[in-house]
């Protein structure tokens, strides 16, 4: 054996202090491992504990407690003897409901327990029959049975049945939930599908409230923002990568972008306060401000990806079309965004993505309101999905937890449908050079 | 298995490896460039295995995922030899190097097959650990690769690892001795908290070798390790090679001729997966047996 | 005419520009010899017309909206005679004055009120004549002019580029209008604040308590302004949620980048992306709705005292936010590494572990500090999660199961709801702002550094 010494270690030497520390070396790597299988373990645990938490509250919402009643458009009881717009707006409908439900329990006798037994049906019952007897005017002095919105307390005692025996209770007296209990073995109380939840604004009582104002609103504001920010986002990227000279301007142009898509979404809440409603006098609340203020914010955002989808055509293009006697500006439009415009389209998706579920900035305008009207325009003054999320969180009531919780889930599909929007372009319109 | 050990300079009777002569008749030929058909390598000629073999290879086949990167080559590398594996690109001669240590173990969907021992041990083993394997059997690539870490550490790095120094006088020690080996010391003693990166390209080819033999490795298989160096930095590692031959067994690839025919003894030529020929590097230069060897050193091809 | 209409016509008579340009240049093609004579290809030559037709008159209808309210209320004003002195008693005129013209003021106004109605409702009708007759003459006027100057020897297009690039360089320096609109509308308020409450007393006091007193005479009228405890509180959940996000992240990209085979790779990395898409409001919900309450059980259950609202639970589930953050940017990092390094150390007979501990981690470090500070500049300036689960009692703790506030938590409180705007309560709000977006700005400016720094280091 020839003698491979480092200074005055032999070679067998050197294996053997080697194969000494095999062991504990092959231990460590598994550690090392097992801590990586642990942090990717852990954070899709915590992708599947976020969605089942949500999910199992949320489901709940998408049915509703309703109540089966027997009511009666008595001129008397109503206070009116014509269906016009002013007798109507004078109208007892509430009058007619508790009625009704005098009819169904007779027994009941007491203020208090009236009371009790009125509770039983949601405030808006009253608006729901004006709104019928608007429409339909033949309706006064005959009868009907419909369904109408259980209140909240009710909701929440009958969905509680299906989870245990007695249920919770909460504000339900005994009393209360005894006639429950007697209305739910006639089949007069069910639950069924929560098209309130769709239909409605936001409302103070949860059995009223819905998220339609508030995705109008989204859905203004996502215009404004959509409109603005796609083609200034584009038109600087097309000056970035195609005509700017590399000087200081440029640098400075550059580090600005890449700031901006750091900087807390909050401060350009702030701007949005300062510059756009006390500046500039814009309306609070509105869609437009909001997708002004959104517009600052995913700039930097589709800038960065148009960038990239630009960069990726290859030069040989410009350089072919160049060759071909075309202007710079030519070259760019005609041969170069249209080849690039899958990939700022798919970085546009991803901005409005994230302005969707954006909320901090929207507080500091004003879009916090409490808003029960649907909007109808980019200066109504509304609100938008993840405010609303964050208003309903924020309420005592317990069936306001259910509804907030399926108001995320309509949030998050919308997002996981423009998420999958935007991968689907990616591959589809892809290209190999 | 066959294991026989021929005499050098007999050439292997074709009977003696079967496999390997129905095995590239059944393929079609799929190659363009050659002068040559596929038949014509059927079998290795001039002397592939050598008395006193160090590393020892028999009928190895290398797969990346479907496609056969090593067709059925046997070698010996003799101890305290140099042999030098040169061919045109892609002929597969770097993939069979990796396979020494194993470094091929890192690449997805990579597969040998086939027996392949160092002083006797198998190195594919399915109990083989890695870690002490390429300890014994060192590599020197490419490129230059030194770590982003001082000089003193890109030596030591090795012997740290393996837990080879017990005292940090010893690690001095060892590293200082590496650096000499790798005739590196008088350039660098005065800066050796320096990172190794800001040396020149000939210089951290020299770093990464004495790295290699910090570790007192048997074998160092070298990947092309002038390819990225100029003339001067070229002559110097040859020089370095020369040195280390007393002391190492030595497998290099190369895709100069000239230098293949400068360091090594025995000289292994490579084509499209096969090993066509083995002889001493003399014979291979100046009287090679088969047509293709004589077609590459003559510049026809490659 | 109103401006929705207004626009409307402009709309039509560029159009209409396009179209006449076009047809004279096809025109003054045919009497020189097919359009090969002209200089420029005819559609250049409407767009040129089109531009000079719209683009003035459109800059100058949008200075308009933004100007004639302000320049208006200054006429108006003027004319009153004995105005309030505070900014607060004129708005408030003021908008008895629009409400007045509008028709919906219930109650009596004085003479003097219903005469600035009348001058306010006068100046807006012609100041909208002003502006039709204004916009439509200078759009004609500017259209006519280009179109007559049309011929076969006129550059059309080398001037419509000229015109697109300004534009395109216009759209570029909005990133650089936002920072200049963000530094002045913070930085203005801040000095106001800064006017009623010392700097120092900002930077350096130990209570805050911003509730001012509607009266003079209620307990506790002057409010306290010492930010100390929203920094801490800021620190706090920050420092939280870094201890979760870095390493879980940091490991979960190293395992992604160098253990994990294809299959696993393709499965596990949209699955922790899911986390960056989820919108904070949600994880506010489910910080102060589920992780909160547990935690709280939990540590009653080992006999600790724990704030409903602790700092904990918002820092914590902030970690969880940020995970694909620091995940992803260490990924990029890791990858940048050249593989040469990596066999290196393999070859030299490295476990995996150890070539990434001591090669791989070392070489990307700058990178990853940079991917840490960025993520850290994101955990300062995080609101929903920490207006939902941490609370607002400024408290000065470090104990994490104690409820504390942080800055973004105290903008939105001091910001949300009717507010005066000058009280020191709402400017208050804009310092905070100030100080948020002075310290992102130097985390971020760092952490750009350093990444690209790194980024040239193995290009």
């Amino acid at each position: 054996m020839t003698d491979l010494t480092q200074s005055n270690l032999t070679q067998e030497q050197v294996r053997e202090r080697i194969e000494s520390r095999l062991a504990s070396r092959h231990r460590k790597e598994k550690i090392f491992r097992g801590f990586g299988i642990a942090s990717i373990a852990f954070g899709i645990l915590a992708v599947v504990v976020l969605f089942t938490d949500i999910i199992s509250k949320g489901s709940s919402a998408f049915v509703q407690t309703d109540i089966e009643l027997n009511v009666t458009y008595d001129p008397a009881v109503l206070g009116i003897d014509s269906v016009d717009d002013e007798s109507l707006a004078w109208a007892n409908f509430d009058a007619v409901i508790r009625n009704a439900l005098r009819e169904r329990f007779p027994e009941v006798s007491g203020r208090r327990d009236k009371r009790e037994l009125y509770s039983l049906v949601s405030n808006g019952a009253g608006f729901e029959l004006r709104e019928r007897l608007q429409q339909n005017p033949a309706l006064l002095g005959k009868s009907e049975t419909l369904w109408f919105n259980a209140d909240d307390d009710v909701d929440t005692y009958v969905k509680s049945l299906s989870k245990s025996e007695e249920g919770f209770l909460g504000r339900t007296s005994e009393q209360k939930a005894e006639w429950i209990k007697s209305l739910l073995a006639t089949g007069e109380l069910e639950k069924r599908f929560n098209t309130t939840f769709f239909t409605n604004g936001d409302s103070r009582e949860p059995e009223q409230a819905g998220i339609r104002a508030a995705l109008m609103g989204s859905l203004f504001t996502l215009l404004v923002t959509l409109a603005l920010s796609f083609p200034i986002g584009v038109a600087a990227a097309i000056y970035l990568e195609e005509f700017a000279p590399k000087n200081r301007w440029t640098d400075l142009i550059e580090v600005n972008i890449n700031n901006l898509a750091a900087v807390p979404s909050i401060v350009f809440g702030l701007l949005g306060l300062a510059i756009f409603i006390n500046f500039f006098e814009l309306p609070r609340s509105a869609p437009l401000v909001g997708g002004l203020v959104l517009t600052l914010m995913t700039l930097p955002t589709i800038i960065i990806s148009s960038r990239a989808a630009l960069k990726s055509v290859p030069p040989s293009i410009r350089e072919a079309a160049m060759g071909m006697g075309a202007s710079r500006m030519q070259v760019v439009l005609h041969h170069v965004l249209p080849l690039a415009m899958p990939g700022m389209l798919t970085g546009a998706i991803i901005g409005m993505a994230q302005a969707l579920g954006e909320t901090a900035p929207l507080l500091m305008i004003g879009m916090v309101a409490f808003i029960v009207d649907v909007p109808h325009g980019i200066t109504d003054p509304s609100t938008v999905l993840p405010v609303q999320i964050f208003l309903w969180a924020d309420s005592p009531e317990r069936a306001f937890v259910e509804r907030t919780s399926a108001a995320i889930m309509v949030l998050l599909a919308v997002l996981i449908t423009m998420n999958t929007c935007a991968v689907w372009l990616r591959k589809k319109l892809e290209r190999r050079w | 298995m066959t294991s026989m050990t021929l005499n050098a300079g007999a050439a292997v009777p074709a009977q003696d490896k079967p496999n390997s002569a129905t095995d590239l008749s059944n393929k079609p030929a799929t190659e363009s460039t050659s002068v040559k058909t596929q038949e014509d390598i059927a079998e290795t000629v001039g002397s592939p295995f050598c008395d006193e073999a160090k590393l020892r290879m028999r009928n190895v086949n290398v797969f990346y995922g479907e496609s056969q990167a090593i067709h059925d080559v046997s070698l010996d590398i003799g101890r305290n030899q140099v042999v030098a594996m040169i061919g045109p690109s892609g002929c597969g001669k770097s993939t069979f190097l990796r396979c020494l240590n194993r470094m091929n173990d890192t690449i997805e969907g990579c597969r040998v097959e086939g027996d392949l021992t160092l002083d006797g041990e198998a190195i594919y083993g399915p109990k083989v650990d890695v870690v002490p394997l390429r300890a014994r059997v060192g590599m020197v690539f490419q490129k230059p690769n030194p770590f982003p870490k001082s000089i003193y550490d890109n030596v030591a790095y090795g012997p740290k690892i393996h837990g080879i120094a017990s005292r940090r006088a010893e690690l001095d020690e060892i590293v200082e001795n590496s650096l000499r080996r790798a005739g590196l010391w008088n350039e660098v003693k005065d800066r050796l908290d320096k990172p190794g990166t800001g040396l020149s390209g000939g210089q951290q080819q020299r770093l990464c070798i004495a790295r290699a033999i910090a570790v007192s490795p048997e074998v160092i298989l070298m990947d092309e390790p002038c390819s990225a160096l100029d003339p001067i930095a070229t002559a110097r590692i040859e020089e370095l090679i020369h040195e280390l031959r007393e002391n190492y067994t030595i497998a290099i690839v190369t895709h100069s001729m000239q230098q293949a025919a400068r360091v090594s003894q025995r000289t292994a030529y490579f084509h499209l997966g096969k090993l066509v020929e083995v002889n001493d590097t003399e014979t291979v230069f100046t009287n090679p047996e088969h047509d293709l060897t004589e077609a590459y050193i003559t510049g026809r091809f490659g | 005419m109103q401006t929705p209409t207004l626009f409307a016509l402009l709309l039509l008579l560029i159009l209409v520009a396009y179209g006449t340009g076009f047809s004279r240049a096809i025109a003054a093609a045919r009497s020189g010899g097919g359009v090969r004579s002209l200089a420029s290809l005819p559609s250049y030559y409407g767009v040129h017309t089109a531009l000079w037709c719209g683009l003035p008159a459109l800059i100058i209808l949008a200075c308009w909206l933004i100007f004639d309210d302000a320049i208006i209320r200054a006429l108006v004003m003027g004319g009153i005679a004995d105005k309030p002195e505070s900014i607060a008693g004129q708005n408030l005129l003021y908008a008895q004055i629009q409400n007045l013209t509008a028709g919906n003021l219930v109650g009596n106004a004085t003479p003097q009120l219903q005469d600035a109605a009348a001058h306010l409702a006068n100046l807006r009708e012609s100041g909208r004549w002003m502006q039709t007759a204004l916009i439509l003459i200078l759009s004609i006027g500017l259209g006519a002019y280009a179109f007559l100057r049309i011929s076969p020897e006129m550059r059309a297009r080398e001037k419509v580029e000229k015109v697109l690039r300004i534009i395109l360089l216009a759209c570029a320096c909005a990133a650089i209008f936002t920072t200049v609109g963000i530094l002045l509308s913070v930085l203005f308020e801040s000095l106001r604040f800064f006017q009623s409450v010392p700097v120092t007393e900002f930077l350096f006091g130990l209570h805050w308590s911003p509730q001012m007193a509607l009266r003079a005479d209620q307990v506790g009228s002057s409010g306290a302004f010492g930010a100390v405890p929203l920094f801490t509180g800021t620190l706090l959940v920050s420092a939280i949620a870094m201890f979760v996000a870095v390493p879980v992240g940091l490991m979960s990209a190293i395992y992604l980048a160098e253990y994990a085979g294809k299959k696993v790779r393709s499965v596990a990395k949209p699955l922790l992306e899911i986390l960056a898409g989820v919108p904070t409001v949600v994880y506010g919900f489910f910080a102060a709705l589920t992780v909160a309450p547990f935690i709280r059980d939990l540590a009653q259950s080992m006999g600790l005292q724990a704030s409903s609202e602790s700092a904990l639970a918002a820092g914590l589930v902030m970690g969880v936010m940020i995970i694909p953050f620091v995940s992803s940017l260490s990924d990029d990092v890791i990858n940048a590494v050249p593989q040469s390094l990596r066999d290196g150390a393999l070859g030299l007979g490295s476990t995996k572990s150890e070539t990434v501990r001591k090669v791989v981690i070392p070489a990307a470090l700058p990178g990853i500090v940079g991917g840490v500070l960025l993520a850290v500049s994101r955990a300062i300036g995080e609101t929903m999660i920490v207006v939902m689960a941490a609370g607002l009692a400024a408290n000065l703790t470090a104990n994490p199961l104690e409820s504390v506030t942080t800055v973004t938590v105290q903008i939105v409180t001091l910001l949300v709801g009717d507010q005066e705007f000058d009280s020191p309560k709402t400017l208050a709000a804009f310092a905070l702002g100030l100080m948020l977006f002075i310290s992102t700005l130097i985390l971020n400016f760092i952490a750009l550094h350093v990444v690209k720094k790194y980024r040239e280091q193995y290009d």
